[in-house]
């Protein structure tokens, strides 16, 4: 006879010094857990829950302007440092850490309409409707931690005065290049007070400008015509022109996918173009009640943060149709400019209430340094949401969002509108002869002609 | 086992003992069979899948895990710390006819601490719960006496008497709470034997279960109605009528929740919480069922009736697997799926030996004469049975019974209080609703596959309204008087009739003819016409 029982010698099994750790084993036998699939659908509506509960995503106001802000530029240098103009000429530079104003730039006489730094970090670039474009240094950004008098305040580089009022500034990457917009494109040189060069399509004013992250001498604008133009700086004229039904208010590139960039659109849409094929858009983002006014792509490229003139703004995945996320408080008005921090975690946005805003870019992201055990817990909680996702009743959790009455009911009324629009499209479709009305699908809808 | 040409390099890496006792290849074989067990089924079948997209990131989440299951077949190879108890026979021996005695001597001490007789000969007969962990029991007697005691050291920590009839005793979440089904009223216990809740809605309850996930406590009562209570909020959860008369016969399927009662007319009913009628009804026996077990997987089913049957059932088919001829009072299925069957005075245990669902003998044991055994409970993750009769509470040692590795997250003998606590909070936080109870708990989160409506064909459609004339035809029509029961009118009628009975088909036939015609016209249309001749096709075709 061979016999053998399970017997365990509770030393072998438990810690031996009060100081150890308890020992624990592991049997992943799906025997001994019954019922594993519900269990793991309550915790992924438990995750869901949670989710909601930490949703906080607004970190902080920081206030000091005395008028709307009008623009801001992040440093591609320093992750703390951010700029930002006000329409009454005031230019700020603000820590985010301590959510403080570090120095001013006062000169400008007039709005401030476009701020950009250099890449090195060392040379900011502002313009306003004052004609004046104006060079400034950079402090060090050791200095900018230690530094705690309010009104600390620097001279500029250089001033120079040129024909038109400016409306956009953007410098070039790896470059010592800058093009401002105004009437026309200018592209100016650190060390020259006139621009090198300059380029014109259409009459009308040039409201926005971005050069391209990953070919230095490519650049898009937008101007109060309608149209979306592409530049080469080495060419001696504009390379490209796409008219839309209305206006865009801003541009910008995606930086991980260079040949691709978005427009805010007047329309309440944002259109994602690939600059080699202008005559459909690749997606249309839609979601705002009221004009984007400005845009800004994460680092790393999966996605854009947007803000509107109906008091909100919107987190957007690069090939999302619809919003992944919405910001408002009571207090923040029309949103006049967003930019996404270098780091991908933080969205920061200035508003007509001369505030800047700082927010969270995942609302229930847990701040600080996370060990290894709540870490992985998060990623259990996402793993599993994203597995139930499609179930009702974490859809409807994961989904939900509120929205203040205005923008709610202005929803509401405008589904309605682009419903009855559609149902009308399709009624005449069939009451007319099959082949004479052609609906454009929505990616082309709303654009007008491309011009080479 | 020599190792051939192509491990001639492997050789030279593996240490001395792998290299005597496996090659490669058969390891790997090995892990593949474990690894089924960890996949949960099969895979998605992606052949058919039109969307590209999907395709990919459902292959990407398949290969993932195709990899965690063998990486948990490799947890089970390697790391688990304990091996199963077994019993094997040698030359003439029968397993069967192995004594408790000649394993007490083969085993080391500590095991066979685990056989005794404990004699209460007032307070009898006495029935058995243990925690999910093995770790405690609670015991009650009839006449009143209820004990907790800690299996590791033998230790009673808690003894009362109630001086009340006691029916049956059940462990609720953990081993600081009890349930006793008394004379009038079930009562909740705690460790220390204070009274905290008298569950008056319940009445005279004959049977206690609890549902350890949904924190249910179902309970049957002597006018045969099924109460379930979530003990968390206190919610009376469902209260129904099962109208099949009083039973004491009553257990709860691990795999899904569901409570399965066995009623004096020989069915066996299943109920969840949530609707009022049982979701099955089956006759299992031609007398009263007298005992009821679920296999831990929930594919199987064991009952046994007064007729002296027992009969193992598959849950997947509820279909008779074996019907063996053994008298039984009470059953009970262990962690490894061996059945204990207790009646009178002898418990046998059956096993699934040769791994065909087909169970035979594996081993026995009588107790003193006279001693009427009520209630057979294997300790999880022990090779013990404990068994409740009239004298007291025995227990023995059942080589090969309980799973030999517990996980510490599921169920840990030895758990400190710091750890108890926590696991309390978490079990709250993934305590399912009353819902989930349902018959294969594996479809929650699934979606219902798209019903195909099926059209008829038709050869069919021609084959029922063939039918349907048949059945006109062979009615014998009414005598009838006044010249109307004239060949001439009797055959009027019946062509009448059948006229009558194809009518329905001829038109639904029409009515799918003119569409089909319609659809081929638009078709036609769209694509042969140019836009101006349309409206005249469409004249031509209606003259």
């Amino acid at each position: 006879m061979k016999v053998k029982v399970i017997s365990r010698s509770a030393d072998e099994f438990t810690r031996e010094r009060s100081q150890d750790l308890q020992r624990v084993y592991h049997n992943y036998d799906p025997n001994l857990r019954p019922q594993e699939k519900g269990v793991e659908y309550v915790r992924a509506l438990n995750a869901a829950k949670l989710e909601k509960i930490f949703a906080r995503p607004f970190i902080g106001a920081m206030d000091g302007h005395i008028d709307a802000v009008s623009c801001m530029a992040k440093n591609p240098n320093y992750l703390r440092g951010l700029f930002s103009g006000s329409m009454d000429g005031d230019i700020r530079l603000w820590d985010i850490a301590s959510r403080r104003t570090v120095c001013h730039y006062p000169g400008h006489q007039g709005a401030v309409r476009g701020l950009t730094v250099s890449t090195d970090g060392h040379v900011m670039v502002s313009c306003g409707v004052d004609c004046t474009v104006r060079l400034w240094n950079v402090p060090v950004a050791t200095l900018t931690d230690s530094d705690d008098s309010p009104d600390n305040s620097a001279e500029p580089l250089a001033t120079y005065v040129w024909k038109n009022a400016f409306w956009a500034v953007d410098h070039q990457w790896d470059g010592d290049l800058f093009a401002t917009a105004g009437g026309q494109v200018d592209i100016w040189n650190h060390n020259r007070s006139q621009p090198v060069n300059s380029f014109q399509w259409g009459t009308d004013t040039v409201i926005s400008i971005k050069f391209n992250p990953g070919e230095p001498n490519v650049l898009a604008t937008s101007a109060s015509d309608r149209s979306i133009v592409l530049y080469d700086l080495r060419m001696s004229s504009p390379a490209r022109k796409v008219i839309m039904r209305t206006r865009t208010n801003a541009i910008s590139w995606n930086p991980m996918e260079p040949m691709n960039f978005t427009a805010a659109n007047e329309d309440c849409n944002c259109y994602s173009y690939d600059t080699r094929k202008l005559e459909e858009a690749k997606c249309v983002h839609m979601g705002h009640e009221s004009a984007v006014m400005d845009i800004d792509y994460s680092p790393t490229g999966r996605e854009f943060v947007t803000g509107s003139y109906d008091r909100t703004i919107r987190i957007f995945q690069y090939n999302g149709g619809r919003s992944r996320e919405i910001y408002h408080t009571k207090r923040m008005q029309r949103v006049f400019c967003v930019k996404f921090s270098c780091d991908a975690s933080y969205v920061i946005s200035g508003s007509d209430d001369t505030n800047l805003r700082l927010w969270k870019a995942k609302a229930s992201e847990q701040l600080g340094v996370l060990h290894p055990r709540e870490r992985r817990k998060h990623e259990y909680h996402e793993a599993i949401k994203n597995r139930y996702k499609h179930l009702p009743e974490v859809k409807r959790i994961v989904r939900h969002r509120h929205l203040p009455r205005p923008i709610y009911k202005a929803a509401a009324l405008r589904r309605t509108m682009m419903e009855a629009e559609r149902r009308k499209v399709e009624r005449r479709k069939a009451h007319s002869t099959p082949g004479s009305i052609l609906t454009a699908p929505l990616r082309k809808r709303r654009i007008i002609k491309e011009i080479e | 086992m020599g190792a051939n040409e192509d491990d001639g390099i492997r050789e030279h890496i593996l240490p001395p003992i792998e290299q005597g006792l496996y090659t490669t290849v058969e390891i790997s074989d090995e892990l593949d069979t474990k690894a089924k067990k960890y996949l949960r089924g099969e895979g998605a079948d992606l052949k058919d899948l039109k969307d590209k997209k999907l395709k990919g990131q459902l292959a990407v989440r398949e290969e993932l895990y195709g990899k965690s299951a063998k990486a948990a077949a490799k947890v089970e190879k390697w790391l688990l710390p304990s091996e199963g108890g077994y019993l094997e026979a040698e030359g003439i021996e029968k397993t069967w006819r192995i004594k408790q005695e000649s394993i007490a001597r083969e085993v080391d001490i500590l095991s066979s601490r685990n056989q005794y007789d404990i004699v209460l000969p007032e307070l009898g007969p006495y029935t058995l719960d243990f925690t999910s962990s093995g770790r405690y029991m609670a015991a009650a007697g009839r006449k009143g006496h209820l004990a907790v005691v800690d299996m590791k050291n033998m230790n009673v920590i808690k003894e009362i008497q109630v001086r009340e009839t006691v029916r049956d005793v059940v462990f609720l979440h953990n081993e600081l709470f009890f349930a006793a089904a008394q004379k009038k009223y079930p009562y909740i216990y705690n460790q220390e034997g204070t009274e905290l809740h008298c569950l008056k809605e319940h009445g005279a309850v004959l049977r206690l279960q609890f549902l350890r996930n949904h924190f249910l406590l179902a309970s049957v009562n002597k006018s045969g109605q099924l109460h379930y209570q979530d003990v968390t909020t206190g919610e009376m959860v469902g209260n129904f009528r099962t109208g099949f008369g009083r039973t004491d016969v009553m257990q709860v399927n691990p795999y899904n929740g569901v409570v399965a009662l066995g009623h004096s007319g020989g069915t066996v009913t299943m109920w969840k919480p949530t609707t009022s009628a049982p979701l099955v009804k089956m006759l299992c026996h031609p007398g009263p069922i007298s005992a009821l077990a679920f296999h831990p997987n929930g594919h199987l089913m064991a009952t046994s009736g007064k007729e002296k049957k027992i009969k193992i059932w598959d849950l997947r088919k509820f279909e008779v697997l074996q019907s063996i001829p053994v008298n039984a009072k009470c059953l009970d299925f262990s962690q490894k799926g061996l059945l204990a069957v207790g009646s009178g005075s002898f418990v046998q245990i059956l096993g699934d030996l040769s791994g065909s669902q087909n169970y035979s003998r594996y081993m026995g044991h009588s107790m003193s004469k006279g001693y009427q055994i009520g209630k057979v409970r294997f300790r999880p993750y022990e090779d013990v049975l404990g068994i409740g009769h009239s004298m007291g509470w025995s227990s023995i040692l059942i080589p090969g019974s309980g799973e030999p590795n517990f996980d510490s997250w599921v169920a840990n003998p030895f758990e400190t209080s710091k750890q108890r606590r926590e696991k309390e909070v978490r079990s709250l936080l993934d305590k399912l609703p009353p819902e989930t109870i349902m018959l294969e708990p594996s479809k929650i989160g699934t979606m219902r596959p798209a019903r195909k409506k099926e059209k008829p064909n038709k050869q069919e459609r021609e084959a029922e309204m063939e039918a349907a004339i048949e059945d006109v035809k062979s009615i014998t029509l009414k005598k009838k008087t006044k010249g109307r029961n004239k060949p001439s009118k009797r055959a009027k009628k019946m062509q009448e009739l059948v006229a009558k009975t194809k009518r329905p088909f001829m038109e639904q036939q029409s009515k799918e003819e003119q569409a089909s015609a319609k659809k081929r016209q638009k078709l036609s249309e769209q694509v042969e016409l140019p836009s101006s001749l349309q409206r005249f096709a469409r004249k031509k075709l209606t003259i």
